[in-house]
């Protein structure tokens, strides 16, 4: 028989997102909220002087949460459900569900995403290369978000302890990080620490991409080095420690 | 016609867990109609069943089925199998024909294929009436022919069901049964169950385990072959065990015994307990006395004494 894998793919778009959003929709408030909220606060607080930084700093939480979203709906539907058994167990592939999944994420996502880019149009106004390279910015930092959050998911047994791991990492690395905030803020030598997260090389790119950084080209390449090598990287760990099958 | 075949088995759980769930499991079953793997909770039935769907790696030993390597050659199995697991659930915020249409697509069915092909699955198994109800509201019965309904639409060959009618009423059960027998007319149903009385009603053949290893397989009559007598007697835990002239006296792990013997035996020594005042069972060998003898418990132990067997106590 012939297989589809763009039937595969979209399997995974209509249950995690379509079928979930019909009868779920507050999940998509949920998703919409958290980023704006935090651009609003912060928007108040800076008196309207930190708009860009916090437009940036939502399209980075969006991104991220993706990943950890794919991280909590996996582990449900593994652990609450057995759905992970039943593909296993069949001629699904794990990439094909993964890239499913990791879609429906993003559907999910995209009327914040809209929602941030009109404002990203009125308040950043960025030229072609400057929305390339936040574009590019933003696709880094979705694939280090999934791959983390495929990561968790496999190894949970417990949809508890998932979405407690959820919440802490989408807190540690887009509320506490200086993702809606310029990384000087951070008094040394605690700024060193703001380098052990992805997010902040994602957000040094795009700060200096829309200006509110003003960065060394070396600083830059250095950040695009760091956050290319860490989702390669991670890439290559999940693909190869990830459990789709039990062992 | 293909085989079921497995040489050695065995799984230890790493880590904490640390328990050997199957110890050295040897079986050879045609994959055919429908095998039901019996044994008690902890028995090592899930473990079996996951290491033959690919899902689990065995720690030793290997298995088949119709000669494909269920360890070396998982992706060539995995396009002819299918597998509802124990605890699995429907998807609550779905419905029957979202669930079986969009396990269809991630098997690689286009869309219109599998929206027929889980249309028609509904259909064979009663449930079009049911087919855009959210599964949420749907009963425990009807989410458990909604799973069935899944694998039954798909092309799979080889369908395992892990103890599939767990938790059902029995009217609910039955009516499963059916679904069963219509399932396995054209393909290999491996099921568990720790009821008896199914194993015996839909399989053609049994397996019994016991604490992960394999005491017996066969078909039910085959199984029933190997007791001698064809009468059981149970007695409660720490009861005077009477003098048997002529039988198999087998005490179980919970101190109940068991007494095979003949009709005539049977009765006399029953008499000897009445007399005393004491508590027993009696009734012609049932497969559960051979379970019992077999595997040293009672798979009913949880839910019957000795003595609470209906039309059978004195």
């Amino acid at each position: 028989m012939r297989r589809s894998l763009a039937s595969q793919l979209v399997a995974g778009i209509l249950v995690n997102s379509v079928y979930e959003m019909k009868n779920y929709p507050i999940n998509l408030v949920n998703t919409v909220l958290s980023p704006l909220s935090f651009l609003v606060v912060i928007d108040f607080v800076s008196r309207g002087a930190l708009i860009g930084q916090a437009i940036e700093g939502g399209l980075i939480m969006s991104m991220f949460q993706s990943g950890m979203s794919l991280q909590g709906d996996i582990s449900h539907l593994k652990n609450d459900f057995k759905l992970q058994d039943m593909l296993v167990s069949s001629p699904a592939s794990p990439a094909a569900y993964v890239v499913g999944m990791a879609a429906s994420e993003i559907i999910y996502t995209l009327p914040a995403l809209a929602i941030l880019v009109i404002l990203g149009a009125i308040y950043i106004h960025p030229g072609a290369v400057q929305a390339l390279e936040l574009t590019g910015a933003l696709l880094l930092m979705f694939l280090t978000s999934i791959t983390i959050g495929f990561m968790f998911a496999t190894l949970s047994s417990d949809i508890v302890q998932s979405f407690a791991w959820s919440r802490l990492l989408s807190t540690i690395f887009t509320a506490i990080t200086p993702v809606y905030y310029p990384i000087t803020y951070i008094p040394l030598p605690f700024r060193y620490l703001a380098y052990l997260s992805p997010t902040t090389y994602a957000a040094e790119i795009m700060q200096n991409a829309a200006g509110s950084l003003q960065l060394s080209a070396g600083a830059v390449a250095t950040d695009w080095a760091v956050l290319g090598g860490l989702t390669a990287i991670l890439l290559v760990v999940v693909s190869r420690n990830a459990r789709w099958k039990e062992v | 016609m293909g085989e079921l075949v497995t040489e050695g088995l065995s799984k230890v759980y790493a880590g904490a867990r640390g328990a050997r769930a199957l110890d050295s499991v040897s079986f050879k079953a045609p994959s055919s109609g429908i095998f039901a793997l019996i044994g008690r909770n902890g028995a090592g039935k899930t473990t079996l069943v996951r290491i033959l769907a690919t899902e689990l790696a065995p720690t030793t030993g290997s298995a088949s089925i119709n000669g494909i390597d269920v360890v070396r050659e998982d992706k060539r199995l995995r396009e002819m199998i299918a597998i509802v697991p124990q605890e699995s659930r429907t998807i609550s915020w779905m419905s029957p024909k979202q669930s079986a249409l969009t396990y269809l697509m991630w098997r690689g069915f286009g869309y219109s294929e599998a929206k027929k092909r889980a249309e028609e699955s509904l259909a064979r198994l009663n449930l079009s009436k049911y087919a855009d109800t959210l599964n949420r509201s749907l009963s425990g019965g009807t989410k458990r022919k909604a799973l069935a309904a899944m694998v039954l639409a798909s092309e799979a060959e080889i369908i395992f069901l892990d103890e599939p009618t767990t938790g059902l009423d029995p009217i609910s059960r039955k009516d499963f049964w059916v679904i069963l027998r219509e399932l396995a007319r054209d393909r290999f149903i491996f099921l568990t169950t720790h009821y008896l009385e199914e194993a015996e009603q839909l399989a053609d053949t049994l397996g019994v385990l016991g604490e992960g290893r394999l005491v017996a397989v066969g078909s039910a009559p085959s199984i029933r072959g190997r007791i001698r007598y064809q009468y059981s007697l149970k007695l409660p835990a720490n009861s005077p065990v009477p003098s048997v002239s002529h039988g198999e006296v087998t005490t179980g792990k919970n101190g109940e015994v068991q007494i095979l013997t003949d009709e005539q035996e049977a009765f006399a020594i029953s008499r000897k307990v009445s007399d005393s005042g004491g508590r027993f069972s009696i009734g012609p060998v049932s497969l559960d006395d051979i379970f019992f003898q077999l595997v040293g418990e009672s798979t009913m132990a949880e839910e019957a004494a000795p003595g609470a067997e209906g039309g059978w106590s004195a």
